[in-house]
């Protein structure tokens, strides 16, 4: 496929701004969405399905935000920020013809957790080589996989019904939240009582707590521990994170709950068939500069201010940015009530990790897998203990990024060809954890050199030579993602994923339909339900919100249902 | 003979229950295996001539219902000091009183006086909530019963009739943690580590770890001041033994129960520990549920399932108590005389106190531990002789499962917290005359308390109402006829407030009352 | 690793290294010989094992097992240890049925549930020798046994790869097992364990099987198990004795009423749906329920459920005509949806279209006439009738051989 950078946008159909127009009163849109991340692409585009007419506005000079997939060393495609795909609804997806607009999602296979002491613990495609795998660790942990699986699945089906959903407002008497409450609740007690009582305890407890009541080897614990705190500003025995491993659990490849896959060409091959089927759909996509303002009058938004100087109008302004950087940021506090700001300062979205894109000039070596050719095409973690993941935490908290930090490697170009040159590789490393500053302080180059090195080091250990193979590095950290893509404070789900920032109450309590402080605003950014991942799902949500309070067909799927 | 009701253990709880089924016509007997009654609520000699209250040593949640309808006053319970302060001590002596809502010292700033009003009334209404509930059976779900279900909808009720804005908070903020409640409140750091301590005393739990503000509101929903009985808080045990004893009941001092005997599906009795079987129509249990089922009832009479909810109860004490017979009253740099008697943190900030919680997580103690202390003899000079003193002081954080044991670690431990102690209270080392360092082990063998976790199980919200103990045991029933539970591993919880004996007492009779009919 | 070293002996298999991921499935000790004789060399997977499906065709091997004697790898069933002196306790405690009528040297049939009363699995228990016994199921329970053993003084083994068997069925099984030297095997009664003398071992024979027929379950540590089959076939070559692989024993089981996890019944462990597992009740299994013990897994559910009612009935239903009647839903006669099959064959024995299926009740009383749908293609020319079927009582096939002791000498 055409590789979709910044170097290359010369895609007719977008305006392009650098070239100097004088500020113009061009015309009234349908509807401005500001951020063409994925779920802005997504929002855009059942908008534009739906009729509307639409204007797509990002700041960077290429769209996708944090679906992205950029050259950033010659030859090479970097999925720089996120880099693997599940979550993306498959309602969305279809509901939006992605594969028509040249999507292609690929499964991979299994993941390895390797430990300091040379031995690993792997997870492989077929199911019995993988329960094998397990039972060489422990034979009673392989055998407590089933009642494990189980009890992961069943907390899945319940909460996939809720993604495509607005959360339904408890405090509220209106007859829509009222009939939503019932049906939740009518949800749930389908399960049964004592599913009931093991999804009150799911929800509240730490994942190391919930691992142990199923696993006795530690390798297997880590292994799974991890998907528990990745994106998350807690540790593994935190109360609250076995929760965060569902949000990375219930997504499906082709309905294999739970399976991951890749875009092929990158994850930028996402945002690329939205935003063609955005255009498609008459669509208009503006790049390179940023919203300065969003314009309210008399309580009702009129359109933005870019930061180039022109304005344009719309009566539906809706924002994919991150929570507080729409309402701290882009919009005038005296348009705002004193009581809301305080909030929205109070919303949590600490950053906790890190990202390193390497090029490589030829496969790693890692010493303990003895060039298993399976267990390399998947996700590589190191670690070995839920104790090391806690401590990388307590480094997190007294505000430096972790000196034995949690790793979740990957070498897309072992399946998708399209990522680099014959024979080399792209290895994405996502890193936990990694403070948005240092001891209150911000990061400086020097700091993020060091943290670089710090991985790099890391991961040297296990495959010795690495580092001979690197031909270039990419280093990010929370502060290149805030200001490069606009994720305040780093956090890669626009807000972290805790009890309080959930369901109804996110982002806040009162507003978490997607619906901001002034008529006519909206948000669908990932800081709203059902929050972050490239699931694409707060975006198709805002977009039926939208489109119902304009009284307009909705041209965005329901869930589909588990049955 | 043939007692109608056996209650195994004489602690708060376990009198508390003896006094209501006494109460309401029951044949009760009490047994305590240790030769003095009160179990955890307690007031024993430490030092020849030094008494303390060695276990919980402040009265926080009394359940108000027990205290009237047993009429506690009039048996013998009496305060010898009411709504105390807190003092959260600084190093550098600039200290923080925290009274009636309001803070002084240590440069407080108007904005933290407001915040703090505003904080008490959110977190008290929050609170009543829960304090709603401590009196209520937890009600099962999904089943069509109708009390169940009248529960739920009070309980719903409750929620609803917060009015909208503070209904919102509540669900934001109960299933989160305090730290980010006291950043998004406050500025003051001794402020928010003196907080703080309300949502982890007596936890696994650090600041940051979410649950912390529901052990937080747990701790002010049956709130009436911080106490200090007359004579320790053996005195609230004597106070319901009194009652009890008034109403009929029998109750044994050194009977240590090994086993509850079973017949069939059914409870029969007990065995003590000579030997001496006492049958009984129904056996209810204030040990906690560990101690209960898998050692005095064996997990061979249960079915597996629920041995395995048994054993995932979380239990591992995280408390020690330090027990010091001083010489004089201590001196804490700057701090005045008068405010001695009051509740006395050490807690310098919040992220000082989550460091403390870091090396629990690994098995080890805190390097730097924080403190609750009380000089309990400034108040009840009983406790001590003429001019010498008792320091009680709650220590965390102190593993049950420390690494390489507490053996070889309890004495470097107890140095530890001393030199802690010296360094706000320079020359507290000279003044002491003996010491008793209770580690959570110790606590486990003088209360036989299995983890010694003074609420006889973790608290938190996974562990909290229809899920304590643990599913199917919930409602102080047990999958065992003829089994009750009514101690702290209830519903809902430790803390000596005398609830969950309470509410056991009401299942109880409901049970029995069904048996008989049928 | 796995399979025949140099010398061509035959060990355990083994996983323990890294590199066990090359083999997707391990080659059972009996590989060689079967290998040598499966013509249509078509392999599926059991467990860790590589199974045929069939040896040359499957109808063929059937009657084998019906008319001489037919040969199964049951190695990859799951077995487990169990032994101390607990281990009655805590097995009495585990299954639904008094396991102290299973005196040594027997073998008992039995069901074991979760708290809810919901089936996990059902297997066999034998009673090796005193205080020793083994339990063989399909699905894998090492999590659940060790949970059960809490408060016992008893160890649980995994001995599934430590124990190669093979089951010989049909009417000559008998007499071919005695030509191959095993004296006196004719005096076990159904369910009897013996010991034989075999090579420098012993070879463990349970009068037990999977067919509903005369049968035995032949029991040997692996490196024996190539000159079992030798030896077996020797002594089976003028009683008929075959290969027989998975597809012939799905039938025989069908036929003799025997029910299987994954077909029909869901095992609870596993299940995703609550309300997709079943009671023992559910399964027709009441007999296998013994309340007349203390407590044991599922026994207070059970109770409840006794008192309130079954959901569902298991039945055996006797179809008109003579399409098999997979996967169909099953109605009354007046066209109400009550259930649907769960096993179903055309019944060379019986000559009849047979079928297992699971019904709400109180549907399933002996005798009671139901519709069956069944979708059918000739010719891929799609066809659905409605065939009528009733509930019976007995089982499809139940040759009287089965229990006839001494069997005949054919």
């Amino acid at each position: 496929m055409r590789p979709y950078t910044d170097q290359e946008s010369d895609d007719s159909r977008q305006l392009n701004l650098e070239s100097g127009q004088k500020a113009l009163t061009l015309k009234k849109y349908d509807a401005i969405v500001i951020g063409a991340g994925h779920n802005g692409l997504t929002n855009a585009a059942f908008l534009a399905k739906a009729g509307l007419d639409v204007l797509l506005i990002e700041k960077n000079t290429y769209i996708g935000g944090a679906t992205v997939s950029l050259e950033v060393h010659k030859g090479w495609m970097y999925s720089n920020c996120s880099y693997v795909c599940s979550l993306l609804r498959p309602e969305v997806y279809r509901g939006l013809e992605l594969a028509k607009y040249g999507l292609q999602v690929v499964p991979y296979g299994g993941n390895v957790t390797l430990s300091q002491n040379g031995d690993y613990y792997g997870s492989y495609i077929d199911p019995d080589v993988s329960r094998r795998e397990m039972a060489r660790l422990s034979p009673r942990d392989a055998d407590a996989k089933v009642r494990y699986d189980r009890d992961i699945m069943r907390q899945c089906r319940f909460i996939r019904q809720f993604m495509l959903h607005t959360a339904p407002d408890p405090t509220s008497f209106k007859p829509r939240d009222m009939m939503e409450m019932f049906q939740m609740g009518k949800a749930l007690l389908k399960l049964g009582e004592d599913v009931i009582y093991d999804m009150m305890r799911f929800y509240t407890m730490s994942i190391s707590e919930y691992l142990d009541e199923y696993f006795e080897h530690p390798l297997i614990k880590a292994a799974k521990a991890g998907s528990g705190i990745i994106g998350s500003a807690m540790g593994v025995m935190s109360p609250g994170t076995a929760y965060v491993l569902l949000h990375h659990a219930m997504g499906d490849v082709d309905g294999n709950i739970g399976a991951w896959g890749f875009a092929r060409g990158g994850m930028g091959a996402i945002a690329k068939a939205m935003d063609d089927c955005f255009q498609d759909h008459g669509g208009e996509t503006m790049t390179g500069s940023g919203v300065e303002q969003i314009l309210v009058k008399n309580g009702k938004v009129t359109g933005v201010a870019l930061e180039n100087g022109n304005e344009y109008h719309a009566d539906v302004v809706v924002s994919n940015m991150t929570f507080p950087r729409t309402f701290l940021e882009c919009m005038d506090a005296k348009d705002l009530e004193p009581e809301f700001i305080r909030k929205v300062k109070n919303f949590k979205i600490r950053g906790s990790s890190g990202k390193l894109n390497i090029a490589l000039d030829s496969l790693p070596n890692f010493t303990a897998l003895e060039n298993n050719p399976e267990l390399i095409k998947g996700d590589m973690h190191l670690i070995d203990s839920v104790e090391r993941l806690e401590r990388a935490y307590d480094d997190w908290k007294d505000g430096s990024w972790s000196k034995d930090p949690y790793i979740d490697m990957l070498i897309p170009s072992l399946t998708d060809p399209t990522m680099t040159p014959p024979g080399k590789h792209f290895m994405s490393v996502f890193v936990q954890y990694v403070p948005p500053k240092i001891h209150g302080k911000d990061w400086t180059d020097t700091q993020r050199d060091e943290f670089g090195q710090t991985v790099i080091n890391q991961i040297e250990t296990y495959a010795p030579g690495f580092k001979d193979r690197i031909l270039h590095v990419e280093i990010r950290t929370p502060r290149e993602l805030e200001d490069e893509v606009g994720l305040t404070q780093g956090n890669i789900f626009q807000g972290e994923l805790t009890m309080d920032q959930l369901l109804f109450n996110r982002p806040i309590p009162g507003y978490a339909q997607y619906r901001g402080p002034a008529k006519g605003l909206y948000m669908c950014g990932s800081s709203n339900h059902p929050g972050g991942g490239v699931m694409a799902a707060p975006g198709a949500n805002a977009a039926r919100e939208i489109l119902r309070d304009l009284r307009k067909p909705n041209s965005v799927p329901e869930g589909w249902l588990d049955d | 003979m043939t007692n109608d009701i056996i209650i195994i253990g004489g602690g708060h709880n376990g009198l508390a229950c003896a006094a209501y089924l006494a109460k309401a016509g029951k044949r009760v007997t009490v047994l305590e295996a240790a030769e003095q009654l009160g179990g955890a609520a307690i007031t024993r000699e430490f030092a020849p001539g030094y008494q303390v209250s060695a276990g919980a040593h402040l009265l926080y949640m009394l359940d108000k219902n027990v205290r009237k309808e047993l009429a506690l006053e009039s048996n013998g319970l009496a305060f010898s000091q009411s709504n105390m302060k807190t003092v959260a001590l600084a190093e550098d002596g600039d200290h923080l009183v925290i009274a009636n809502n309001s803070a002084q010292g240590a440069g407080i700033t108007d904005a933290d006086q407001v915040a703090l009003q505003e904080y008490q009334r959110f977190m008290t209404r929050f609170a009543s909530i829960i304090g709603r509930l401590h009196n209520r059976i937890p009600p099962r779900i999904a089943t069509k019963n109708s009390s169940d279900l009248l529960t739920l909808a009070k309980t719903a009720l409750d929620i609803r009739m917060l009015g909208r804005d503070d209904m919102r908070e509540f669900l934001r903020i109960a299933g989160i943690n305090i730290y980010d409640i006291l950043q998004e409140n406050f500025d003051h750091p001794l402020l928010k580590g003196a907080l703080s301590m309300d949502g982890i005393l007596g936890t696994n739990l650090g600041p940051r770890s979410n649950n912390s503000v529901f052990t937080t509101l747990h701790r002010l929903s049956g709130l009436q001041g911080i106490n200090m009985p007359r004579g320790g808080l053996g005195a609230v045990s004597e106070a319901l033994a009194t009652v009890a004893r008034k109403h009929g009941a029998t109750i044994r001092t050194s009977a240590v129960v090994t086993r509850i005997c079973m017949q069939g599906d059914r409870v029969t009795g007990v065995e003590l520990q000579d030997g001496e079987e006492i049958s009984a129509s129904a056996v209810v249990s204030s040990a906690d549920p560990r101690t209960t089922f898998m050692g005095l009832l064996g997990a061979r009479n249960l079915e597996a399932g629920f041995v395995r909810r048994i054993n995932n109860i979380r239990m591992r004490g995280t408390a020690a108590k330090l027990h010091l017979a001083l010489d004089g009253l201590p001196a804490f740099k700057g701090l005045e005389a008068g405010l001695l008697g009051e509740r006395i943190l050490i807690a310098p900030d919040i992220e000082y106190v989550e460091r403390a919680f870091n090396q629990v997580k690994y098995g080890q103690h805190s390097v730097h531990p924080v403190a609750e202390i009380t000089l309990p003899s400034l108040h009840d000079d009983s406790l001590a002789p003429n001019g010498k003193h008792v320091l009680s002081a709650i220590i965390q954080y102190a593993p049950y499962d420390l690494k390489n044991g507490w053996a070889s670690q309890k004495a470097a431990f107890t140095e530890q917290v001393i030199d802690l102690l010296e360094q706000y209270a320079p020359g507290i080392r000279q003044q002491i005359i003996h010491q008793e360092m209770l580690t959570p082990v110790d606590i486990e063998r003088e209360f036989r308390i299995s983890g010694g976790h003074w609420h006889h199980g973790e608290l938190a919200i996974d562990q909290f109402l229809m899920l304590r103990p643990a599913p199917h045991s919930a409602q102080y029933l047990s999958p065992v006829d003829g089994l009750y539970l009514c101690g702290a591993g209830s519903h809902p919880g430790g803390g000596v407030m005398g609830s969950a004996g309470r509410n056991a007492a009401s299942a109880i009779l409901k049970a029995t009352q069904k048996d008989e009919r049928s | 690793m796995s399979g025949a070293d140099n010398s061509g002996m035959i060990k355990a298999i083994d996983f323990s290294s890294k590199d066990h991921y090359r083999t997707k499935a391990f080659p059972s000790p009996f590989f060689t010989r079967q290998q040598a004789v499966n013509e249509l060399q078509e392999w599926g997977r059991w467990a860790d094992y590589l199974s045929p499906r069939a040896y040359y065709c499957s109808s063929m091997e059937y009657f084998a097992a019906r008319n001489a004697s037919a040969v199964f790898d049951l190695t990859p069933m799951s077995k487990y240890r169990i032994s101390g002196p607990d281990a009655l306790p805590c097995l009495n405690r585990l299954v639904t049925r008094q396991v102290e009528k299973i005196k040594p040297g027997r073998v008992g049939y039995c069901v074991w549930c979760t708290d809810a009363g919901q089936v996990i699995d059902d297997g066999t228990i034998f009673h090796l020798s005193e205080g020793e016994y083994r339990l063989c199921s399909q699905e894998r329970h090492l999590d659940w046994l060790l949970t059960n053993t809490v408060g016992f003084d008893v160890t649980v083994s995994d001995e599934t790869h430590m124990v190669a068997a093979l089951a010989l069925q049909g009417p000559t099984s008998c007499a071919t097992l005695k030509a191959m030297g095993l004296e006196g095997v004719e005096n076990m009664k159904p369910f009897d364990i013996e010991y034989f003398p075999f090579e420098e071992s012993q070879l463990m024979v349970s009068r037990t099987g999977f067919t509903g027929d005369l049968g035995y379950e032949l029991w040997v540590e692996p490196r024996y198990a190539e000159a079992l089959w030798d030896r077996l076939f020797e002594a089976g070559k003028l009683r008929g004795i075959q290969a027989m692989g998975d597809e012939a024993l799905a039938m025989l089981r069908v036929e003799a009423g025997f029910i299987q996890a994954g077909h029909d019944f869901m095992p609870a462990h596993a299940t995703v749906r609550t309300t997709h597992t079943r009671s023992p009740f559910e399964l027709g299994l009441s007999w296998l329920v013994d309340f007349d013990k203390p407590v044991f897994n599922g026994r207070k559910a059970l109770l409840e459920e006794q008192a309130r009612g079954h959901r569902y009935n298991l039945v055996k239903l006797d179809i008109d005509g003579n399409k098999p009647a997979n996967d169909s839903f099953v109605y009354t006669t007046g066209k109400k949806l009550i259930g649907t099959v769960t096993s179903a064959i055309w019944s060379p024995s019986a000559k009849a279209s047979i079928a297992l299926a699971s019904v709400k009740t109180p549907h399933g009383q002996s005798g009671e006439e139901f519709l069956v749908e069944i979708y059918y293609q000739k010719e891929l020319k799609w066809s659905r009738v409605m065939a009528r079927a009733r509930v019976v009582s007995d089982v499809f096939f139940t040759p009287p051989r089965r229990r006839q002791t001494p069997p005949a000498d054919f």
